[in-house]
Formats: structure tokens, C-alpha cells, sequence
């Protein structure tokens, strides 16, 4: 896997910093952008994977148990998942809390 | 084609090196006054004489994203523009550079709006001078047919891979007749071999180009385009060197005309150099030591021949294309003043804008620039630049 950005010098960059690893995305965790994450409500979840179709990031994975829950470590805490969830079964919880 | 020396357009000479040169794609929108050479490439094109994909787009922002992804994939990309054409596509022009696709643009010189001009003057290309694309300025048709094969040489060089932006004046020389020597087909595939690009856009090699840089990586990703053009340098020589060993015709990132022994000299980019050496002659038959000192390569900026061709002299009179409002002069100007600051020897620079939006400098104008420059300079009044024929 590609090394962590913040560790490459320029001249390890390929010609117009095309990146030439397929996937390299993984090694960027965007979790720590979140401020909120959503929590889903298990009971509730139709297990209807709307919130896997509309996640911008594609970080929602499903659940042994059917259900679909985000990964943290990529989820951005962008909330589309919240709006479009048929059933209101995620909600935003503020990482502060 | 064969070895020929023929009168004809300088747009339509241009066309037919793009043509000589074998490109592989074509991504362009007409604009005055660089219409022809877009016209005849059509032409050539449909008529079965090139292999070519001719792409005619909806907008400049189209044409110059067209050439990206043709670059990309490594075809042999060319287009071409002018003022508000290059205005529009200044987005990707940027974007073209930094992913080090190597595209020929010819770009004719013209004035950006407003007043609407459709007029020769350097304000277009001095908007994108720090795109990161490599400048070379052409003084006539003969320098304009040629420099299509030193860009392609040098933008797909494999230690470069740089867009090459050929600047020519509108009117002043698109649309004008002249004798020029054509190249025949096989100099110009000796000269002009196929490239190969190492990381290009394929499915059986998937890459990603044009990503997204957060602030860790992009002043790498900046340094990396720096070096680059920088170490374009010696290969812009090599390429120039290696066109005048098989055409007789070699040519300089900076050039003089009479200015070895010359206490002063004006300072021109593009077709005012002819003029400028006309009247530097007849100067010269008046006593006055004078000379021409003419910029070919504006980018990478040829710091130490510049420096080598005017320290020691008393007076450079720059003359600009261009205005930079509210700056410290024209474009040129200021940075010919800030590659001398400091330097022993330095000459003083006195700063005219002349010729904006195609206005007429004549032989006389430039004899009154020089004279009025050289005697400004005398008296220490160097300060800003000079709209030359400004009435009121």
C-alpha cells in the first residue's frame, strides 16, 4: 500500500502525480473529518440498503445480522444516509457527546 | 510534402506542420485570429491527407479538456486559441500542465476584452504565464512552421512532458503571406519520433490522473511541476540545437541583434523584433550604439543568458505587450528588472507598452521609443512603464 501522504517527498511523486496504484484510497482514513456519526437503530432497519446506494464515500457496509451500519474509519459524517433512510432508522449522534 | 520553398499564409504553414508532424488528435473551437489554422486542419483532415481525429467542441473549456484526455492516453495532442478563447480555457490549460500532458498549443496573440478587440498585443498569454506551460515566442512564419516540431520535441520528451504553448501574433503574422521553407515528410519523422508516455490512461493498466491533493501533498505535487520545467531547459536547447543541424535554421532562448558592443538595447518578444532590428540599423548608420535584445523563451525563464546578454550595457528600453494594472510595469519589464536586482552591472530599465489591440508601431515609433527611452534613462526617469502614443 501506498505510503501515508504527509511521508512522500516530491521526488517520489510519479510525472503529474498520476497515482498508479489502484485502490490507494484505503490508506486514507476520512473518519477524522467527522464531527457526527450516525447510529443505527437495529430494530427499526428494514435492511433495504438505501443508505448503502446513496453513501457518497461507499462506506457502509452490511452487517453479519442483514443490517447496514457505516465504517467509521471512512464515514465523513455527511448524513446522507440519515436523510434518505425510508424507515428514520439512523440518526446523527455528535462525536462529542 | 517535400523539401519547398513556398509563399503562403503563416496559418495555414502552421496547419501544415501540425499535419507534417503526424498528430494523432486535434481538439479545438475557431477564434479569430487563429480561425485558418483550426479551418485548414479540418480540411486536412476530411479530405483523408491525416489520420487524425478532428474533435470540433461546443467552447475553448471543451477543446482544451478534449487534448487532455487525448494527451493521456499518448496520442499526439494539438490545439489552438486566442484571447478569449484561451480566457475560457484557462481552467484546464492550468490543469494540462500540471498533469504534464505534452499538447502543442499555437497560441495567437490577441487582446482580451473589454473594449471587444479581436487586435494583436500580449495580453492573453501574459494571463496564463504561470500555468506552468513552456513559452516560446516566434518572430515570423518561417520561425512559426518551424517551432510546431521544436514543441512537440520538447513537450514529449520523456524527462519533460510538458505542454508547449508556440506564441505568434495575430494578424501580424496569421494572417500574413510569406516565403517559407517547408520540411519534407522524412526530416520531419527523423526529427519527430513517436513518444511513448510511461503512465498513460488504458484499461489493462488502470491509473489515476488529476487527483485530488490535500494540503500534505500538494506542495509536493507543485515542486515536483518547478523542477520540471526547469530541467526542460537543456532539453529546449538540445531540440533547438538539433532542428538547426538539419535545417540550417537554430535558434536561442535569447537572441541579440548588434548589441556586442552596444551601449543600450530595446528588449522585444515576438514579430517586433523584425522591426526592431530595422530600425536598429539604421540607428546604427546615425552612431548611436544600440542593439536588440529579443526574449524567445519566456518560460522557463532564461535567467542567466538573459543576464549574459545585457549586464554591462547602461539602458535596456522593454518594450510590453501588455499592461499589468497597477503593478510595477509590463509583464516583461518587471521581471527583466527583477532578474537584474542586485546584479553588477545592471543596466537601467526604461519601460514603453506600445502596440495594444494591433495599434500600428512603426519604424518611426520604435525610433522614438528608443531615442526618448535612452534619454529618460539619462536623466533617471526609469520609474513604471510608458504608454507609448497615449493620447491626452
Amino acid at each position: 500500500m501506498a505510503k501515508p501522504m504527509e511521508q512522500i517527498k516530491w521526488q517520489e511523486l510519479e510525472v503529474g502525480s498520476v497515482v498508479i496504484e489502484v485502490g490507494n484510497a484505503k490508506v486514507y482514513e476520512t473518519g477524522t473529518w467527522r464531527s457526527e456519526k450516525p447510529v443505527v437503530n437495529k430494530e427499526q432497519c428494514i435492511k433495504c440498503g438505501v443508505c448503502w446506494l446513496f453513501c457518497p464515500d461507499g462506506c457502509i457496509v452490511r452487517a453479519p445480522e442483514g443490517h447496514f451500519e457505516a465504517d467509521l474509519t471512512y464515514c465523513k459524517g455527511c448524513a446522507i444516509c440519515a436523510k434518505e433512510c425510508p424507515v428514520g432508522c439512523i440518526t446523527m449522534i455528535s462525536e462529542e457527546e | 510534402m517535400a523539401k519547398v520553398r513556398k509563399g503562403i499564409e503563416v496559418s495555414i504553414a502552421m496547419a501544415d506542420a501540425v499535419a507534417q508532424a503526424n498528430v494523432d488528435v486535434i481538439g479545438a473551437y475557431p477564434i479569430t485570429p487563429q480561425t485558418h489554422i483550426v479551418e485548414h486542419l479540418s480540411e486536412i483532415v476530411a479530405n483523408g491527407e491525416l489520420d487524425a481525429e478532428f474533435v470540433p467542441v461546443d467552447s475553448e473549456h471543451s477543446a482544451m479538456s478534449v487534448c487532455c484526455g487525448s494527451a493521456a492516453v499518448g496520442a499526439r495532442t494539438f490545439t489552438s486559441t486566442s484571447s478569449q478563447g484561451l480566457a475560457l480555457m484557462a481552467e484546464i490549460f492550468y490543469i494540462a500542465a500540471a498533469m504534464r500532458l505534452p499538447i502543442v498549443m499555437a497560441l495567437a496573440n490577441r487582446s482580451l476584452s473589454s473594449p471587444l478587440s479581436i487586435w494583436n498585443d500580449h495580453t492573453d498569454t501574459m494571463m496564463v504565464r504561470d500555468a506552468g506551460w513552456i513559452h516560446i515566442f516566434v518572430e515570423n512564419g518561417q520561425e512559426s512552421y518551424d517551432n510546431i516540431f521544436t514543441a512537440f520535441r520538447i513537450a514529449e520528451d520523456a524527462g519533460v512532458m510538458l505542454p508547449v504553448a508556440v506564441n505568434f501574433d495575430g494578424f501580424i503574422l496569421t494572417h500574413m503571406i510569406e516565403p517559407i521553407e517547408y520540411e519534407d515528410n522524412d526530416t520531419i519523422a527523423k526529427y519527430l519520433p513517436a513518444f511513448k508516455m510511461k503512465n498513460t490512461l488504458h484499461p489493462d493498466n488502470p491509473v489515476s490522473m488529476g487527483c485530488f491533493g490535500m494540503p500534505e501533498i500538494y506542495t509536493e505535487a507543485q515542486m515536483q511541476r518547478e523542477d520540471a520545467i526547469r530541467k526542460a531547459y537543456p532539453t529546449i536547447i538540445k531540440a533547438w540545437k538539433e532542428w538547426g543541424d538539419l535545417t540550417g535554421r537554430y535558434y536561442h532562448p535569447v537572441e541579440t541583434y548588434r548589441s556586442e558592443d552596444a551601449d543600450y538595447c530595446i528588449v522585444t518578444m515576438g514579430s517586433y523584433g523584425e522591426t526592431a532590428m530595422e530600425v536598429v540599423d539604421s540607428l546604427r548608420e546615425e552612431g548611436e550604439k544600440v542593439g536588440v535584445v529579443k526574449i524567445r523563451l519566456w518560460r522557463p525563464f532564461p535567467m542567466e543568458e538573459f543576464r549574459k546578454a545585457v549586464l554591462g550595457k547602461k539602458t535596456l528600453i522593454v518594450l510590453d505587450r501588455a499592461i499589468s494594472f497597477g503593478g510595477p510595469g509590463g509583464p516583461v519589464a518587471s521581471e527583466l528588472r527583477s532578474a537584474l536586482y542586485n546584479k553588477e552591472g545592471a543596466p537601467v530599465i526604461v519601460n514603453y507598452v506600445a502596440g495594444l489591440a494591433g495599434r500600428d508601431v512603426s519604424r518611426n515609433d520604435f525610433r522614438n521609443i528608443i531615442l526618448e527611452g535612452k534619454a529618460r534613462a539619462g536623466k533617471g526617469d526609469t520609474e513604471g512603464f510608458t504608454l507609448y502614443g497615449l493620447r491626452g
